[in-house]
């Protein structure tokens, strides 16, 4: 199998710095955001981001996890389950960050945002990711993106991340 | 931890903790914390869509509140549509009979088939020739394996809790049941299940009501009560029926109360970790005391709790992934 480095640790840090920047300036009032990172990626990615957010204006928002398992149009697969949707804020009126590694199909936002909505009504709904690899099936798109790579659909964009894989980088792999 | 979960259930359908595997059951218990959150949502809409347009029929033979609720709650938690079907006024039905019955639900194109009845192994001659899937809530003597499940799932909660680590199981954990193992269908279920998942199980109870050779399940029995509970990390007491008390199994009730009653006295001689549960409806102060009961150390009330997150568990899984004939 065949790999190629689309980032390493050192653009994956400045890639969350530049993306913390912008939410930054966007967001006039920082005290009305919180971030929730999708399982299980999203998340390590969402705490690093509120850490940045708050080193660069000294407002750190809260962070969440999203689960997005039983709102998935395709459960019938089977059951995967990544661990269990958890956070501490109320999100009503609130500007929710949605954190993802990897954005393709768009199904995994779609179930995200249905399920924050049946916990309240945030007053708007964003997206960050890490990566788009294309090959969406819904129209949905990033407000904050890291890098955009046309990837063939058999190839498999991995992201890697210190905090559950021992290492960051971000690889495309070739698969026949 | 692996990145995620994927293991499947491959089952139609639930009719006994006998049936199932150690890893069946754990796909159950590792299932069931995503909507215990559900179930405990704050604001916001408590219910999600993984059955959205299924029909579950709770169809009871024998009087439940507790049990019927529980699963009506979890398949309207999942966002199916939901009928209940009255107790049959017949108590004895005949296997056609039965059959004839459930074609016709099933022509109402069900999905999920809840069934009690007081016939044991009813549930698994119907899953057998029908389509939907059906789910044992309790079969006569037999089985309860839902209650099993919810036991269990409330029990490894707490050990979680106590020792502080996340991935706990039940190996090793003292059960000891007491009442009435010989009628009890709770108590059966029990036994498959915590053994399957290595607990160790202490039986105790008035000899008439402890099945001869009950030790070939694996349990220990003692007819006493402090030896039973000395050493129990779990005290589950078991309703006693008032009924039997006319079949001359126990001589009167106040000697069962002085001999097995679960109170503050007995809790004397339990470990200060020792907890307590029942499967509920609770005959106050007969099986169990009030302070007990109602008492810190009971954790009667978070079994119903989970019981709903159990059966949602149970009811996704068999659906969105178990197989349909």
């Amino acid at each position: 199998m065949e790999a190629t480095v689309l980032m390493d640790s050192d653009a994956i840090r400045a890639t969350l710095t530049r993306i913390a920047r912008e939410i930054i300036g966007d967001n006039t009032d920082l005290s009305n955001l919180v971030l929730l990172g999708i399982l299980r990626r999203g998340r390590p990615l969402a705490d690093r981001l509120a850490g940045q957010i708050g080193a660069l204006s000294g407002v750190t928002p809260p962070v969440g996890s999203l689960a997005t398992t039983l709102y998935r149009d395709d459960v019938h697969a089977g059951v995967k389950h990544k661990g269990e949707t958890h956070f501490d804020f109320n999100v009503d009126g609130r500007t929710v960050l949605l954190v993802d590694d990897v954005l393709a199909a768009g199904r995994t936002i779609r179930a995200a945002m249905d399920e924050v909505m049946d916990y309240g009504r945030p007053r708007r709904i964003q997206l960050a990711c890490l990566v788009d690899r294309g090959g969406r099936e819904l129209p949905i798109q990033a407000d904050y993106l890291g890098w955009s790579v046309s990837a063939p659909p058999a190839d498999w964009i991995a992201v890697h991340l210190t905090e559950i894989d021992g290492e960051d980088a971000v690889l495309q792999e070739r698969r026949d | 931890m692996p990145d995620s979960d994927r293991r499947v259930w491959t089952k139609k359908d639930l009719v006994g903790m006998e049936d199932l595997s150690r890893d069946e059951i754990e796909l159950i218990l590792d299932t069931a914390p995503q909507f215990v959150e559900v179930s405990r949502r704050e604001s916001g809409i408590k219910k999600v869509p993984l059955l959205q347009g299924r029909l579950v029929v709770n169809w009871f033979h024998e009087a439940s509140t507790r049990t019927r609720t529980s699963f009506e709650l979890a398949a309207k938690r999942l966002s199916a549509d939901t009928l209940s079907m009255a107790a049959s006024t017949s108590s004895s039905v005949k296997g056609e009979t039965l059959h004839d019955t459930l074609h016709n639900i099933e022509a109402m194109n069900t999905d999920v088939i809840v069934l009690r009845h007081s016939a044991a192994g009813a549930p698994h001659i119907l899953a057998k020739s029908h389509a939907s899937h059906i789910i044992n809530a309790g079969d006569g003597r037999h089985e309860h394996p839902t209650q099993a499940l919810l036991d269990a799932f409330t029990i490894r909660e707490h050990i979680r809790a106590q020792r502080n680590d996340p991935t706990a199981n039940l190996e090793g954990v003292k059960v000891t049941i007491v009442g009435d193992i010989e009628h009890s269908r709770v108590a059966r279920s029990n036994i498959f299940c915590l053994k399957k998942l290595g607990a160790e199980v202490t039986l105790c109870g008035p000899a008439t009501l402890i099945p001869p050779h009950i030790g070939h399940m694996g349990v220990n029995v003692t007819y006493n009560l402090r030896e039973a509970i000395r050493e129990a990390d779990i005290i589950y007491a078991l309703r006693i029926q008032l009924e039997r008390q006319h079949d001359g199994l126990f001589p009167s009730l106040r000697e069962y109360i002085r001999l097995f009653r679960i109170d503050s006295d007995a809790m004397k001689h339990a470990k200060p970790t020792a907890l307590v549960m029942h499967p509920g409806p609770i005959n106050r102060d007969i099986e169990l005391s009030t302070t007990v009961a109602d008492g810190p150390r009971s954790i009667i009330l978070e079994q119903v709790s989970n019981g709903v997150a159990i059966r949602m568990a149970v009811m996704h899984l068999l659906v969105n992934s178990g197989k349909r004939r």
